[in-house]
């Protein structure tokens, strides 16, 4: 089991989700970040006051899924989030301990598969 | 412009009158910013900034144009197709009353000022999140010069169609149809936003748009209310249709949402708000109260028809100008032909009583107009086309309009923002939003 945190544009957040669903992975949570990753620093003016700013607005995904569907999970947020210009975001991949379903108490890898597979 | 036409040619300021136009021609300025306010609210938040800044560069652009040959082309003499330049660079435009006005000539051409304006801003709607600011800019500059001025000239500065008698008390033909077809033809040239059809492009603050509309309903009083250039029963006709037949409208568009939806929207009540002011512009000061609240119920019907199947097409036509707009102003020039009652309007009769021919130049007017703004729009945008790049690019597009044109964001948290200015570049970065040392 591991879970796959994807860090993407926020415009391209449902390119991803399209992706994601295509490659059968349910079940994601996302919300919305802010992060620096090598990107030049806008510059931006108001009134009187110019200011740089660092931090670009992201989507953060955290997908929780057993280990044959790392892979696809990766694949399908490459796809979706890629532009190809930098600041187009990170993947990370964690080993997770455990995983329970609240509903049902089934934990990890049943935790983990979508209902009515 | 039914004074001209009826008033005896009294070279007198009235001073009732001026004080109205006064107040009319601030109400119609304001209807610019609140249009600004209804688009900001009606695209994402990331292009809040442009869409407001689209209405807000019209006034700089239009105003200076305007002055400058605009309102000369529109206003001065009766040739069929065009004015001349007397009155460009505001020559001759004086305290003295033009004839048969009872308005200084500088009150009348303020208040028509207000109104190029705005029609700049409306054609905005068709290409915002999407067109370079500067290629609008310069698209405002032309447009303002080559088509508003010329349908202003039809429909009520002297020419061809006001000279046969085609009834237009505020700007069906110059300011709705104008900016209805230009918007078609703006949406086809520009083309549409790459993620449209694709994603869901919601409206990001509809109490902006309900808001907004609030603010033109009312400045919408000064539009139609001063439209008569006076203070007289074809003012007051207009100033309370102008009450009637949106409301109308607004009843019938809840109806409408209601048989189709099951639930009544708030943008929907905005847009019939706009809808329904536009209906009666051509024929405020022409059609009774209780016709007025007729065309208001009807005019609801095509417009609400053709926002439910544009966004069916490719045509991406963003904010809906051809049905707000163009659809509502065709609605109202024909209402006319049919329902103009001389017995209130003091000039001429419609079709239902007994003049035919009023029909006639009202459908002439319906078709003339829409096409002229059309085309004349459709090659200046192409021409404009050839000259500099008309859209951002995609990745620009993405990132957002108000930080890519303009630098700013409507709703910056200040979270991650590096304060740089000439002083502080010495000691290196500090904290935003800490006062500079005095």
């Amino acid at each position: 089991m591991k879970l796959v945190i994807g860090i993407v544009r926020p415009e391209k957040a449902n390119d991803v989700l399209e992706a994601l669903y295509r490659a059968e992975v349910r079940g994601v949570s996302l919300s919305r970040v802010q992060g620096h990753g090598g990107e030049l620093d806008r510059v931006e003016t108001y009134r009187g006051t110019t200011v740089q700013v660092g931090l670009s607005d992201k989507v953060r995904f955290e997908i929780a899924v057993s280990d044959d569907f790392v892979d696809a999970t990766i694949d399908a947020l490459c796809e979706g989030a890629r532009t190809g210009e930098v600041g187009d975001g990170k993947i990370f991949v964690v080993p997770l301990e455990r995983a329970v379903r609240i509903r049902t108490g089934e934990s990890d890898r049943a935790a983990v598969t979508p209902v009515g597979k | 412009m039914p004074l001209q036409i009826l008033a005896a040619a009294v070279a007198r300021v009235d001073t009732g009158d001026t004080a109205w136009m006064l107040v009319a021609t601030a109400l119609v300025l304001m209807m610019t910013p609140a249009l600004g306010l209804f688009y900001a609210g009606l695209v994402r938040s990331k292009n809040t900034l442009n869409t407001f800044m689209m209405s807000i560069g019209a006034i700089a652009i239009a105003l200076v144009t305007w002055a400058a040959v605009g309102y000369s082309l529109a206003f001065d003499g009766t040739g069929e197709l065009i004015g001349g330049l007397n009155y460009a660079f505001l020559h001759d435009v004086t305290f003295a009353p033009r004839a048969g006005a009872t308005i200084p000539h500088l009150v009348f051409f303020a208040f028509q000022t207000t109104f190029c304006i705005i029609t700049v801003a409306l054609v905005s709607g068709a290409v915002v999140e999407r067109m370079r600011f500067g290629s609008f800019l310069a698209f405002a500059a032309l447009w303002s010069v080559v088509v508003y001025p010329v349908l202003a000239h039809w429909g009520f500065g002297g020419g061809w169609l006001m000279g046969h008698g085609t009834l237009d008390f505020a700007g069906g033909i110059a300011v709705e149809m104008a900016s209805g077809f230009s918007a078609l033809a703006a949406a086809l040239v520009v083309r549409h936003r790459k993620d449209y059809g694709r994603q869901a492009l919601l409206p990001h603050n509809a109490v902006y748009v309900l808001l907004g509309a609030g603010l033109l309903w009312f400045g919408w009083f000064g539009f139609n209310g001063g439209s008569g250039f006076n203070t007289g029963q074809n003012s007051v006709l207009a100033f309370t249709n102008t009450l009637l037949t949106p409301a109308c409208t607004l009843a019938v568009w809840f109806v409408l949402d209601l048989i189709r939806g099951r639930k009544v929207t708030a943008i929907g009540a905005a847009t019939a708000i706009v809808v329904g002011c536009v209906a009666i512009t051509p024929a405020g000061g022409f059609i009774s109260p209780g016709w007025a609240m007729a065309l208001g119920a009807l005019g609801a019907l095509p417009s609400y028809a053709i926002i439910v199947l544009r966004p069916r097409t490719r045509v991406d036509e963003t904010l809906d100008v051809l049905a707000a707009h163009g659809m509502a102003g065709f609605t109202g020039i024909l209402f006319i032909g049919f329902f103009a009652q001389r017995a209130w309007n003091g000039i001429s009769d419609g079709l239902v009583y007994g003049n035919a021919r009023q029909l006639l130049w009202q459908a002439l007017a319906a078709v003339a107009a829409p096409a002229y703004a059309f085309t004349a729009t459709f090659l200046l945008l192409k021409l404009l086309g050839l000259a500099m790049p008309l859209r951002t690019t995609e990745l620009e597009e993405a990132i957002g309009m108000d930080v890519t044109q303009h630098g700013e964001e409507a709703y910056a948290s200040g979270e991650g923002a590096i304060l740089v200015t000439p002083e502080a570049g010495t000691d290196g970065p500090r904290p935003v939003a800490q006062p500079e040392p005095a």
